[in-house]
């Protein structure tokens, strides 16, 4: 019994633990759901997951339960978030055991729930369980609002370093709360149009609405909600890896109000979609992103920097390949900046230019092909915020020496190759015939299930190595059990 | 050095796939016993349209049992040229249309009254051929859908006939019948239904050029060879209403040059072959996977 009850102390007490178990909960649903579409259906597995599992798939829900999916995976990439929160910022012990107990219960319950309803058959109390599931995180969410004032005087900064007001407001915490507030407010904009589409089976994609002229409001409503959850989960991640890698000087007093003005104004852009600012809507989110994307620049400069300092510090006058080499040299670190800035690849570099171009090219081209550049560039979003979780679990776990270093790079170079295919498949209009195209296809699905199925070869590794650890009596779950993240932020 | 090396594999895999494709590589030849020209009439009545199952309704009707196919079109084409209704205009055949009312409601573009491009003969895909007297259809493909045609390309081949693009609630009630099926037979899809992405027909080869159109009314059950296909025609009799080609519809929109097409095609995964998908694309748009039928 105490076997059981250390380890379940473990994985449901511990900031490690529980992201541990999101982390796994996660890699379970991709590694399953995975299977259902793209080359896996070509290649009849699809099929087969079906009849083993007794999914009950009816064509016509297609789209209610892929809703259903996406928020189950986004549930506990909140959560995963939120754990990182408590556990790297001061607040009232009560507050974070709260707040962690209730979002661990309610996202398990959104996925277990909500799956169950969605492929197996509709019971009727799974999804209201699954809507159980969905309130208790927002709960969470409005008690993480509480916990994370920053105009309590407990909290107030004094250290120069650090961004703050003259009275000593910490502007990094009042980030942290601006961005967890419009996050709050940001999932009622989705839920309220979820229920006047009912039960989730009568609704619809965004990227399938494209193109209509006249949009409803509940329309609006649903294309803001998940344009702004993803951008928020991505401005919520980097203000985390700047408190991991402790940003803080000259370049942290600039980001952060950036950070806090760009959130607020994105959000009141996406907000306004629903609003007579309907017609400027988009420029105040332009407005809005260009000040928070300035400030992750900072955070990466200000990073690469520290990493090169770092790594050349034996040197008196490094070359340029010294200071190359101290910037790699540790792939945790270097890791999660760069995967920033390959974002910009895939996701809003693609943005900006579908935005500037839209009527002359991409327009012009059927909806279908268009549909592909939407959903191809916010997966890839979505698998790059993935990454860097997952870059940061590999320091937060202390990986050393050459599995540091194979895990990093891994990490790093599969879904960087994956990601780098799919952002060529979602452009290849631009350079080959719709004829023409099959080999060039070929190719690129064969980079991205090489790049993703590895990434998955790997991040099944860890969680299968994290299992037998946890059957040891004293295994590295005894150790992180009593860590804590604060007290692990670099120095 | 096992990443360098890995890099340099992966990208001399990608430059070894830009290598052309053989567009006109023999295609198999099979007569499905399945009459072109045969039309069905679909009485006046509701039925469900769209995904949420609204109910509509339309009036009588006649349609197409297939699509247009390439040897119709290369006819229309030798026809309509002699009567001056389709002229050249370099490697393209235009001909006129009137034009839609413009809005100037955003990313909306003016239709204007001229002459718009029906079909380009110079693209590499197409399949209709001109002697500079008389247009015919490629050898093999006499009884696939016409492709390559522009929106204004099906309005002018219908118009000519004295007929009409079905509307999209024509399109959907002819695929469905009354009933709320999500495709033309039925609830399910197999490969053996219709010709969609990687459904291994034997048009198809996914190592070089990828899927192909099929004969139309290929789908009725027929075994061709080896290949045993499923009859999957729609409660009115229609074949290929799901998968094989798009097909443009006729309504034009306020606010909107966009056109919808329907269907699904050998392009698209199953999900896209559910009857109340919509698609669109500039009216000048042209693929080897849109085609069309009419109505009247």
């Amino acid at each position: 019994m105490q076997f059981i009850k250390d380890r379940f102390n473990y994985l449901f007490n511990s900031t490690k633990g529980l992201i541990l178990v999101a982390i796994a909960m996660v890699a379970i649903v991709t590694a399953i759901w995975g299977m259902l579409s793209g080359p896996m259906a070509e290649m009849g597995v699809r099929e087969i997951v079906i009849k083993a599992l007794g999914m009950d798939i009816v064509q016509s829900e297609r789209e209610g339960r892929i809703i259903i999916l996406y928020h189950s995976i986004a549930m506990a990439i909140v959560a995963i978030e939120t754990y990182m929160v408590t556990g790297l910022l001061k607040m009232k012990p009560f507050f974070k055991t709260a707040i962690n107990s209730i979002i661990t219960v309610g996202y398990l319950t959104t996925m277990v729930f909500g799956m169950g309803f969605a492929y197996f058959g509709h019971n009727w109390a799974f999804h209201g369980l699954y809507i159980t599931g969905l309130s208790l995180i927002f709960f969470a969410g409005v008690l993480l609002c509480i916990a994370l004032f920053p105009w309590n005087p407990e909290y107030y900064v004094a250290d120069k370093d650090y961004a703050h007001t003259k009275k000593g407001l910490d502007l990094e915490r009042t980030a942290f709360f601006a961005t967890a507030v419009t996050t709050v407010i940001s999932a009622l904009f989705g839920a309220v149009p979820g229920s006047f589409y009912g039960h989730g089976f009568e609704t619809f994609l965004a990227e399938n609405i494209i193109r209509y002229p006249e949009k409803t409001v509940m329309q609006y409503s649903v294309i803001g909600h998940l344009h702004i959850m993803l951008a928020l989960i991505g401005i919520m991640l980097t203000l985390i890896i700047g408190r991991w890698l402790n940003f803080k000087g000259i370049l942290h007093k600039i980001a952060m109000p950036l950070m806090i003005l760009g959130t607020i104004v994105l959000n009141l852009g996406v907000w306004g979609v629903v609003t007579p600012l309907e017609p400027i809507a988009h420029m105040i989110i332009y407005v809005g992103a260009t000040p928070s994307m300035f400030a992750a620049l900072l955070l990466l400069i200000w990073d690469w920097n520290k990493l090169i300092k770092d790594g050349t510090a034996h040197i008196r006058k490094p070359s340029f390949f010294q200071k190359l080499g101290g910037l790699v040299h540790d792939p945790l670190k270097f890791g999660p900046t760069w995967q920033m800035l390959f974002m910009n690849f895939t996701t809003s570099g693609i943005g900006i230019f579908m935005a500037i171009r839209l009527d002359e090219i991409f327009r012009v081209w059927p909806a279908r092909e268009e549909r592909i550049e939407l959903t191809g560039h916010w997966h890839a979003l979505s698998a790059i915020i993935a990454t860097i979780i997952l870059l940061y679990y590999g320091d937060m776990i202390g990986l050393k020496g050459k599995v540091r270093q194979l895990y990093g790079w891994s990490i790093i170079f599969f879904s960087d190759l994956a990601l780098g295919a799919v952002t060529i498949f979602e452009m290849k209009r631009l350079f080959i015939s719709e004829a023409e195209q099959q080999p060039l296809v070929n190719a690129l699905m064969y980079a991205i299930d090489f790049g993703l199925g590895l990434l998955l070869v790997l991040l099944g590794t860890v969680m299968v190595w994290r299992l037998i650890d946890l059957f040891k009596p004293k295994g590295r779950w005894t150790e992180e059990a009593r860590h804590e993240l604060a007290r692990e932020v670099s120095q | 050095m096992k990443s360098i090396f890995l890099s340099l594999v992966l990208a001399a895999a990608l430059l070894f796939s830009c290598a052309p494709v053989d567009l006109n590589a023999p295609i198999p030849s099979f007569n499905t016993g399945v009459d072109p020209s045969a039309w069905v009439q679909v009485p006046a009545g509701e039925f469900y349209f769209g995904q949420h199952e609204a109910l509509e309704s339309t009036g009588a009707y006649e349609i197409m049992v297939t699509d247009v196919t390439t040897a119709q079109y290369a006819e229309f084409l030798s026809a309509a040229l002699d009567e001056g209704y389709v002229k050249m205009d370099g490697e393209n055949i235009v001909g006129f249309y009137p034009g839609d009312e413009f809005h100037a409601v955003k990313h909306e573009e003016e239709i204007r009254a001229g002459d718009w491009l029906f079909i380009p003969l110079a693209d590499p895909s197409q399949r209709i051929e001109f002697d500079r007297t008389t247009f015919t259809s490629q050898a093999g493909y006499e009884n696939h859908p016409m492709t390559s045609v522009t929106w204004f390309g099906a309005w002018g081949y219908c118009k000519y006939y004295g007929w009409r693009l079905p509307t999209e609630m024509e399109w959907e009630k002819a695929a469905r019948g009354t009933d709320t099926r999500p495709f033309p037979w039925g609830e399910n899809i197999h490969r053996e239904n219709a010709n969609f992405y990687s459904s291994r027909d034997p048009f198809e080869d996914m190592k070089t050029f990828g899927s192909r159109t099929s004969p139309v009314g290929f789908y009725n059950g027929q075994k061709y060879g080896e290949y045993q296909t499923l009859d999957s025609a729609s409660p009115y009799g229609l074949y290929d209403m799901s998968g094989n080609v798009w097909q443009w519809t006729g309504d034009v929109y306020e606010g909107m040059h966009y056109r919808f097409m329907r269907g699904g095609s050998k392009d698209t995964y199953d999900m896209d072959l559910r009857l109340w998908v919509r698609n669109n694309a500039t009216p000048t748009y042209f693929s080897p996977g849109v085609g069309f039928r009419c109505a009247k």
